[in-house]
């Protein structure tokens, strides 16, 4: 299922299975369609700038319909959606690790495992944005069944949101460009073992059964160590 | 070591608080569209005048002081300003026909208000540029037992209507200029009307004819539910300042 071998002397970890990536992609496709079709509809100067009103207002309106589907197969589908599942539930669970994490003065001694706890709440605040501005986003669509008050109540909560979701998007993708192995993780589903034990040395002990002792530090010494992610 | 089924993340003891997060935004989303027109309202009032002056260029980026655009139709229609005819008929001495031409000849009037659109958005100092409504009329010349206009869109669904004596104030232009450049499409051009002291959906965009009745007939917005006489502050259960 990974398209790229690892450097012989570094072993990989499978981090991210296919029907995540395949999520993780779509939902970012269509978040980016949404965020540039919205900024085209409603910030001013981009709006003059690209004109063609209608095409976008479609394209905006369609692309957040299919939205939440990527989302929702990797929750239903039985087998294939399992590492997904799998993965929300860790990303809900915080823990006195992620707490260490999140406060600065203990921040270097956490040991995170296989997601920290921005990530985590990352996670959670786009699960809960796509849900708001997806609801939302119908209301506006359809606004005859909504009153006045209601409608406007929407327009505020949407335009706010949206700016929230912008700041969040730009932060994970500033933060995954400065992370060459972790955007190879949701690219080609694999990650180096060096670099799994450095910046989430709890799961690479989960999944090598192996100590990671940060102090130890340097590149892996077990290329002869297992491989293979949860699945 | 201890050992470890690479199958099983470890069983998470931590507390749920993703859920709590997702939660907790939903609430606030709630929230927001049941009392974000109020939040909104005073936003445009303290927040908007300030973000309106703003050189920066950002303030355009927040959501305040700006258009929203708003078609009752699928698209925006749209018609070429040197194709554009203004009809005037009904209960009056001779029907006329106004090209964009004619009303760029007729004495122009400028006018700068705020913009109060009935769902809550406010768009401050707006410029304008017409011709009064009444001078239109009046080149047609209206009939004794005239008591209302009714007004149509070249979008084949939009329209409203005005009291004559609303419709000869001071303040409600036939308008082509917005802002000092000509009427976008987006905004109603090449020519729409513009009612100041109402909300928004009284100014009729892609004005097509003017028709002199005797009775003011309910328009679009007004079959759906809102106030025939739409003064800004005074009518659809609003207080905004108004225009």
């Amino acid at each position: 299922m990974t398209t790229a071998a690892a450097p012989a002397t570094v072993h990989a970890l499978d981090r991210f299975d296919r029907t995540e990536r395949v999520v993780h992609w779509c939902t970012a496709a269509l978040g980016l369609m949404l965020l540039a079709t919205g900024a085209a509809l409603y910030a001013g100067p981009v709006s003059t700038l690209v004109g063609r009103r209608e095409l976008v207002r479609t394209v905006h309106v369609y692309a957040g319909i299919l939205l939440p589907i990527p989302v929702a197969l990797g929750l239903l589908l039985p087998r294939r959606g399992r590492a997904f599942r799998t993965d929300v539930q860790e990303l809900n669970r915080f823990d006195d690790d992620d707490r260490r994490w999140l406060r600065r003065r203990t921040h270097s001694r956490s040991r995170p495992a296989k997601f920290n706890a921005g990530q985590k709440l990352n996670a959670a605040f786009l699960a809960a944005a796509g849900l708001v501005m997806f609801a939302t986003g119908l209301m506006l669509r359809f606004p005859e069944h909504f009153a006045v008050d209601i409608r406007t109540g929407a327009t505020f909560v949407h335009d706010w949101f949206a700016i929230g979701v912008a700041l969040a998007v730009t932060g994970h993708i500033v933060f995954a460009l400065r992370d060459p192995d972790a955007l190879a993780g949701m690219w080609r589903g694999r990650v180096s073992a060096a670099w799994a034990r450095h910046t989430h040395p709890r799961w690479y002990e989960r999944v090598t059964g192996r100590p990671a002792d940060r102090l130890a530090g340097g590149p892996d010494e077990n290329p002869s160590g297992r491989g293979g992610g949860p699945r | 070591m201890e050992p470890v089924t690479p199958s099983q993340p470890e069983r998470a003891p931590g507390t749920p608080v993703g859920r709590r997060v997702v939660l907790g935004l939903l609430g606030a989303g709630v929230l927001g569209v049941l009392t974000g027109a109020r939040i909104q309202d005073f936003l445009e009032r303290t927040v908007g005048p300030i973000v309106a002056k703003d050189g920066t260029g950002l303030g355009a980026l927040l959501p305040f002081g700006r258009f929203r655009f708003y078609t009752v139709t699928g698209s925006f229609p749209s018609r070429r300003a040197d194709e554009y005819h203004l009809r005037v008929r009904g209960l009056v001495d001779a029907p006329v026909e106004l090209s964009y031409a004619d009303l760029r000849a007729m004495e122009p009037t400028a006018l700068t208000r705020d913009f109060q659109c009935v769902t809550g958005w406010r768009v401050s100092d707006v410029q304008w540029r017409g011709v009064r409504l009444a001078d239109v009329l009046d080149r047609a010349g209206v009939a004794a037992t005239a008591r209302a206009v009714r007004f149509t869109s070249f979008d084949g669904a939009y329209a409203e209507s005005l009291t004559l004596e609303q419709a000869r104030r001071r303040d409600v232009l036939v308008a082509y200029e917005l802002q000092g450049a000509p009427l976008s499409s987006a905004h109603g051009g090449p020519v729409r009307l513009f009612v100041a002291p109402m909300y928004g959906y009284k100014s009729l965009k892609w004005l097509d004819t003017i028709e002199v009745v005797d009775e003011v007939v309910p328009g679009y917005w007004e079959n759906r539910g809102y106030d025939v006489d739409a003064w800004v502050g005074r009518s659809n259960s609003r207080d905004d300042e108004a225009t």
